[in-house]
Order: structure tokens, then sequence, then C-alpha cells
């Protein structure tokens, strides 16, 4: 068996003079949670809608479940489960008649069908819901019936295009929970895309960074956190009650010390290399008579990896259809999760 | 052979779904038997038929000083008795009438003239002079042509007892108006028919693009493409689904029809429902179009609004495409809704069979197919952006 799930080759997508997906050539393995990463607009959804035949490509080509997702999409649908940002799933209807809707559209027996649902209305503790329509659930129900419809054909390939987007902490970390466990017990192939670093980071095997339709970088999340420390390099946060200028101009002047910004009256932020380091500031503080009430070793996050890689923050980019104002400030997190 | 029964199988799940959503959404099923019943009742009370006519206020101005003007006021009044046609009042003369018409008092006047009585004495014919209220040109035809009767009628009586004659002396012509079938047909009868096959229409005109677009608005067509079911099997499903709404629809109204409005159906109801099917399959592919090339539930909606009405009213539903200038006669003759009316009320009206009315049906026909060509690969292809 081929280890490989999705191969893409050169993958071009083009909007008029807009290059949504700019020569996308990647490989997912079997049984991996891929990660997309990258702002709203970069295309992450449209790399997606190709991958799962809803969108054909400008240029280039991609196999997935190893079909071609041109000439043999029919193939490629039956291999495959799509989990979009919109909730694919009727409010008129109950959960249960959604499943089945969908579950007949993949010729599944009845009997078997009847099964399945059952046994995925369990997994994700909605039984009691069954014969409930749709319409009356909340966000966080609605998203797990409707990542269960995506599993009815038990797909080798499941797409999860911002799983999470909407939803309260507490749901989205019950589904990051259940797409965390079907990928170990099924062994299904995931492909994720969010712009939260922080999903990103809990979830994926791999993650692509995406910007402006280019994979601009694709590794583990540690080996992309180490692209922009370097191996020996540490930062850590102090808070010093009785911070003095001596105590950093002391830190300052130790050869280890690399950079250190303070933050307000008490708290410090150093950057330090080598394997003394720690010690050395330590010391150095401890000598001034600095009390230490705090201490935190800060690893670089991935939105310091995106700020690394593409010299600029995450923010939404101009897509295709949305025309989206650059917005600066804390505001903009927020805005970006509402559309 | 396999695959067109699987396309078959899907279309049949993805039409029953819609059915089952529409049965789900009480709004929509109340509309749907209320539409049928608001047309109904707006066609057939709106327009006047001399048998509506009761009680219609018109006063008479006896301006004849001699006795045969108060005969005939007198005889009038006997009439009126007998039908109730009238609620009779007097009034001086022309600009009283005049200014009980402006004041919405009056209906219609009628002035004896001043030399009536002398007129008759020596000879000649009195002049009677009938006025009615031309804000209302449906109600003042009526009442001219009832009023006009009630006064020859008057006449002939005149001439009889005036002159000793026999009625066949005076009025020696028999004529006896009538249509191919017995009766006479009402405005309902005229209506229904026209009704009926722009109600379907308008249900599958309106709930074709509704369906395709709210869906893909929603996000839900994407679950349907992405399944490995064939895309002829979403435009079939949900196409079916909208015939089947659009028939239910008609035969809704087919039903008030008889059973509401009496109206009487002298052709096959087979042949009735044979059209109805032709009319909603004829407008399928417009339906198609049309989703495939807007995006927005909105623009298809605005689109099918903007086609719909002119087609209500150049289709001769409400009005006889005779009347129309020759130009909307040619533009009334490329519609398909003109056919299907057409068909449906020689079918229903005056009984008409499958010969007499084949080139409606092939218009239909042909007009669904060649639309449906064109239509269904724009579809496929919009499917896939």
């Amino acid at each position: 068996m081929d280890a490989i799930a999705i191969k893409t080759v050169g993958l071009t997508k083009k909007f008029k003079d807009l290059m949504a997906v700019d020569h996308v050539s990647i490989e997912v393995k079997k049984g991996e949670i891929f990660g997309l990463l990258g702002p709203n607009g970069a295309g992450k959804t449209t790399l997606i809608r190709i991958l799962c035949t809803l969108a054909q490509p400008t240029e280039g080509s991609a196999t997935v479940a190893g079909y071609d997702i041109v000439k043999e999409e029919g193939k490629v649908r039956e291999h495959i489960g799509l989990v979009s940002e919109k909730m694919i799933m009727y409010d008129q209807l109950t959960a249960k008649e959604n499943l089945k809707l969908f579950g007949r559209l993949y010729d599944i027996p009845k009997n078997q069908l009847e099964n399945r649902i059952y046994d995925l209305l369990k997994v994700v503790n909605m039984e009691k819901w069954a014969d409930k329509q749709v319409g009356t659930f909340s966000t966080g129900m609605k998203q797990r019936i409707n990542v269960i419809r995506a599993l009815i054909n038990q797909p080798d390939i499941l797409y999860l295009d911002e799983p999470t987007l909407g939803l309260d902490p507490q749901s989205s970390s019950e589904i990051r929970e259940f797409i965390r466990k079907i990928n170990l017990e099924n062994k299904t192939t995931m492909i994720l895309t969010t712009h939260m670093m922080v999903e990103a980071d809990l979830l994926c095997n791999r993650i692509g960074i995406i910007d402006y339709g280019k994979i601009v970088a694709l590794d583990t999340s540690s080996n992309l956190k180490r692209m922009v420390s370097g191996t020996d390099t540490t930062v850590v946060e102090l808070e010093i009650p009785n911070l003095t200028i001596e105590i950093t101009s002391h830190i300052k002047s130790l050869t280890s010390v690399q950079n250190l910004t303070q933050s307000d009256d008490t708290h410090i932020k150093v950057q330090a290399k080598g394997d003394e380091a720690f010690d050395d500031i330590i010391d150095t503080i401890r000598k001034d008579h600095g009390k230490i009430t705090f201490i935190k070793n800060l690893e670089p996050s991935l939105e310091d990896v995106f700020l690394h890689i593409t010299g600029h923050e995450v923010r939404d980019q101009p897509g295709n259809k949305v025309k989206i104002p650059m917005q600066h400030g804390p505001r903009r997190m927020v805005e970006s999760r509402i559309r | 052979m396999v695959n067109i029964k699987r396309t078959l199988r899907h279309s049949m799940w993805i039409c029953g779904k819609d059915l089952l959503e529409l049965t789900r959404n009480r709004l929509a099923l109340v509309l749907l038997v209320l539409m049928p019943i608001f047309m109904m009742a707006m066609v057939g009370f709106i327009f006047p038929s001399s048998t509506s006519i009761k009680n219609t206020p018109v006063a008479v101005a006896n301006l004849d000083k001699g006795i045969y003007g108060n005969m005939f006021v007198l005889s009038l009044e006997q009439v009126n008795n007998q039908t109730g046609i009238m609620d009779l009042r007097n009034a001086t003369d022309f600009d009283d009438i005049k200014m009980q018409i402006q004041e919405g008092t009056l209906s219609a006047g009628i002035i004896i003239s001043e030399n009536f009585s002398s007129d008759l004495m020596a000879g000649k014919q009195g002049n009677i002079t009938i006025i009615t209220d031309q804000t209302n040109p449906q109600l003042s035809l009526t009442l001219q042509s009832v009023l006009s009767e009630v006064i020859k009628q008057l006449g002939v009586l005149y001439s009889i007892n005036a002159f000793n004659l026999t009625y066949s002396q005076v009025v020696p012509y028999n004529t006896q108006t009538g249509g191919i079938i017995p009766g006479n047909p009402n405005y309902f009868q005229f209506m229904a028919p026209g009704i009926m096959s722009m109600v379907v229409m308008m249900a599958l005109m309106t709930g074709l693009p509704h369906a395709i677009s709210y869906e893909k608005d929603k996000g839900t067509l994407d679950g349907m493409l992405v399944s490995p079911v064939d895309r002829m099997s979403i435009i079939l499903g949900k196409t079916l689904a909208q015939i089947v709404r659009g028939m239910l629809q008609g035969v809704i109204i087919l039903l008030l029809a008889i059973l509401l409005f009496g109206v009487h159906i002298y052709g096959s109801i087979w042949l009735v429902f044979f059209i109805l099917f032709l009319d909603v399959f004829s407008f399928v592919g417009l339906g198609i179009l049309i989703t495939s090339f807007t995006s927005k539930e909105e623009n298809a909606t605005m689109i099918m609004m903007t086609l719909m009405f002119p087609m209500m009213f150049m289709s001769g539903v409400f009005f006889p495409i005779q009347q129309m200038p020759l130009a909307m006669q040619y533009i009334a003759k490329a519609l398909p809704l003109t056919y299907a009316t057409t068909a449906m009320r020689k079918v229903m009206v005056i009984g008409a069979d499958i010969p007499a009315i084949w080139n409606e049906l092939l218009f239909l026909i042909i007009f669904g197919i060649v639309l449906l060509i064109v239509a269904i690969p724009l579809f496929k292809r919009g499917m896939r952006r």
C-alpha cells in the first residue's frame, strides 16, 4: 500500500487576477493530521475545495487516495468526507434523518447504515437527540452532528475546514478531542485548516503554513518553532518586584544574553544563548538582591513562526470574494472569527 | 442501466428530503394552500358579471311632463322588484346625477328626456339616456348592457300594449346565443384554467431557484456535491420535488374551482393533469438556467420576478390575447404559459380532446426540451467553479 494519501503537484487556482492557490506541491501521509495554517483568504479553503472535487484547478494536478481529482472525481468522492466552514445539514430534519440522507447518497445498505448512525451518534453522545430537529440544537451540538455526517461513508480522508470556527472553548475542545480519537481509531487521514495557531499546534502532526496561496513552510510543529529560535536559545520571562536599573544593566552585560525587553516596572523578557545562560541570569539577579516571584520559560509560538517566515502577522488577506480591510490591534482575531 | 437506476434512486432521496423539509415548514404549507385560495377569490370576485350585479345604486331623472315617462318609471320599478338589480332613487337632472356619481353614491343614472311623451305620441322614438361611472369601466360596461336590455324589453312591452300586437310581431327574430357546450360559462370558468397554469408556473419558477440557490448559499449543496452522486440526481431530485409541489397547488386550485366556485370541467380530467405537467415541464429548464447563472438566492428570485410578471399578464391568463396590440401578441406567442393556458382552457371550458390541442402540447414539449438541453450543461458547469 502506498503511504501517501494526498499528493499535489504544482496545484494552482486562479480567480481572474488573483492567485488563490499558487503552485502548491505537498504530500500528505496516510493516517496523519495535516494542518493548513494561514489567515483568512490565504487560500486554505480553495485548496480544500480543489482536493474534495468541488473546484477544478487552473493548473497542476493532484491525487487523493490514489485517484486523480479531475479524471477520477467519482472515485475520489467515495473516499473522502468534508466538514466545511458552513455546516452541511438541514435544520428542518432530525439528526438521524440528516445522517440517513447522506448515508443513502453513498449507497450504504439500509441495515448497515442504521448501525453506523447509531454508533456515530453514540461516539459524540448524541443518541438522545437523534430524533430532534437539528435546527433546535446549539452550535456545538450541530457541529458534532456535522462531523459525524462527514464520517458516514467511513472516509479514508477527512477534510476539516475550520472545524471549531464559532464554537465556544468547551465545544472546541470536545470537537478536537473527537477528531483526535477518530484519527487514532480509524487511521483516518485528516487535512485540517485553521487560522488558530493553538489548534494547529494541538492537533496536527505536520503543519503547512500557507500565505497568499503559497506553502511557505511545512514541517512538524516543533521543527517549525525551532526554525525561529535555533536550538540553544532560551527566552525567559521574569517577574521581579524590586526591579532596578542595576539588575537590568547587569543582565544585559552578560555575554550569553542577546536581548532584553522590559514590559513594565516589574517584568522583563530575556533572550539568551548557551547552556549556562539560565544560571547566569538567575545568579546575576540574586547578586543584586533581586527577588524573583515568577519565572517562565517561553517557547516560541506558531505565531512567532508565522511572523518569522512571512514577515507579517497572521491577518486576513483580501480573498477572492470578501474584501476584508486590513486591521491591526486586538479586534483583529475576533473579527476574523466571526466571518 | 445500473447507473440510471442509481441516479434515479438518488434523485428520489433528494426529492424526498426536499418534500420532508417542506412538510416541516408550517408557514410554507399554509401558504401553499392559501395562495391559490387568494388567487381564485381575487380574480373571481374582482371582475363583475351580470349575475353579480345586485342593488346597484341607480338614479332616475324623469324630465318628462307627460304620462309615458311616469309609466316607464313604474314598469322599471316593477322589473326591478323582480330582479333586484338596482337600488332605484330619484334625481332631478343630469347635473344632479353627475354630482352624485362624482361623490360616489351612484353607479349610474337614467334620464328620461323632456319630450319623451310627446315624441311617443307623435310616433317618434322616446329618448332615454344611460349615464355610467367611467372610473369603473368594467362595472359601467356591464351596467350599460343590463340597463339597455331592461329598457329594450320595456319598449317591447309598450309596443305590444299600445298597438295591440303580438310579441313575434314586435320582435320577429329570435336569437339565441351559446357556445359549443351548454350553459353560459362564468368568469371563473374562463379564469380557472389560466390561474391553474399560472400558479403552477409560479410555484416552479420561484421554487426551483430557491431550492438550489438556498442550498448553495447555506453550503449544504456541497454535502451532496462531495458525495459520489451524479449531478443529474441533484437537478432531477430538486426538480421532482418542485413538480410535486406545483402539481399539488394545481390540484388545490382545481378542487377550489370546482367545489367553491362552481367551475365545470367539460374535457378529460386526466388531460387537465397532463397539461399541468407539461406546463411545469416547460418551465423546468428555465428555472435551472436561471439558477446556474446566479450564485445568490436573492439574484435568482429577482430575475424570476422580472420574468414572471410580464409572462403573467401577456399569456392571456387575465386578458384575452386577441385584445392586445399586435407586437405584444407576437411576444405572447413565444411564451409557454400562453400555450398552457390556451390548452387548459380549451379542455376545461369547451371539452377539447388531444387532437384539438396538439399544437399547444407540442410547443410546451419542445420549449421544455430545448431549454433543458441548454440549461443542464450550464448547471453542471456552474457546480464546479
